[in-house]
């Protein structure tokens, strides 16, 4: 993975399979520049077997290969900066992945393009799940939340290109001067 | 959210096209991204936008986008299936950005699948 926000993207894959309702993101950056990103979702949850070995590249629940590396590899980015990622999980709850990142490290991977993260999952997925995204930084913050869009649109599918096309332009404008010239 | 009043006006332009693509129920063009880690490290994401943006230029009505997961073939990745309905289903392998104007406009709107992108052309 080249930056965050694509790491951000496949880890949320994993509450979408979770069937999650709700998926929260937020995406903090504190003034002394430790980044600390949360994914929660009230999905499946995992059983305390399943959380021990989560961190391991030969845990996957799919069939198609043997092979899971979407959180090792976040993991691993994490820990060359000297920060790291903890996963709190309940069966029938749902889960918390916190990833914890130094950006004064020459190690840590650039944020990326975060509203094409967002606009690509919620055209991907525009019945459900909701998600929500809270940005923040010493220079400011925004709030996201696909139930307020689905409130505003009455009935017009989040999916429309013209609506993706909004999303991406929107959320561009509120999270560059958040993140801009620190990490984007 | 500053510009949620914005949406309104967007709203209303969409109307009509989703009007035209509940009377053309059976008639839905669709395409899927593989979206798991192995897709979106090989660049998922940007084939993807790269569709909406196109649909959305071209003003298609007709077409939706969606994902799916790992199919077991992740070298191939980003893969893309193109189903048009009453003809097999398409799959294309290697995806980039730039790729993706030729899908939309020789296969998605002119109905000729472009060959040399496909699965069976990558495994020859």
């Amino acid at each position: 993975m080249r930056d965050l926000s694509l790491h951000i993207l496949d880890l949320m894959q994993n509450s979408i399979r979770a069937k999650a309702s709700v998926i929260s993101l937020s995406v903090l950056l504190s003034e002394d520049g430790i980044l600390s990103i949360t994914i929660e979702d009230d999905g499946t949850g995992m059983s305390e077997e399943l959380l021990s070995r989560v961190l391991s590249p030969f845990a996957t629940t799919r069939t198609t290969r043997k092979v899971g590396l979407g959180i090792p590899m976040m993991a691993e980015n994490c820990r060359l900066t000297g920060g790291d990622l903890r996963i709190e999980s309940e069966l029938g709850k749902g889960t918390r992945l916190i990833a914890t990142l130094h950006t004064s490290s020459i190690d840590c991977l650039p944020l990326g393009d975060l509203p094409g993260t967002m606009t690509t999952l919620i055209t991907t997925n525009p019945e459900s799940p909701e998600f929500t995204l809270h940005c923040a930084s010493p220079k400011g913050e925004m709030q996201f939340d696909t139930r307020e869009v689905r409130a505003a649109l009455q009935g017009v599918p989040l999916n429309e290109p013209e609506i993706a096309a909004w999303m991406m332009e929107s959320l561009r404008e509120e999270i560059e001067p958040i993140f801009g010239g620190v990490i984007l | 959210m500053k510009s949620l009043a914005e949406l309104e006006a967007i709203r209303q332009k969409t109307l009509n096209r989703i009007n035209l693509r509940q009377e053309k129920e059976g008639e839905v063009t669709r395409v899927v991204i593989g979206m798991a880690t192995c897709g979106i490290a090989a660049g998922a994401r940007p084939v993807m936008l790269a569709f909406m943006d196109e649909i959305s230029k071209r003003n298609l009505s007709h077409v939706t986008v969606s994902q799916t997961g790992c199919i077991g073939m992740c070298r191939l990745e980003p893969m893309v299936d193109v189903i048009v309905p009453g003809q097999e289903k398409v799959t294309y392998v290697h995806m980039t950005p730039e790729k993706v104007g030729r899908v939309v406009a020789e296969h998605i709107v002119n109905g000729r699948p472009v060959e040399e992108y496909t699965i069976g052309a990558a495994e020859k």
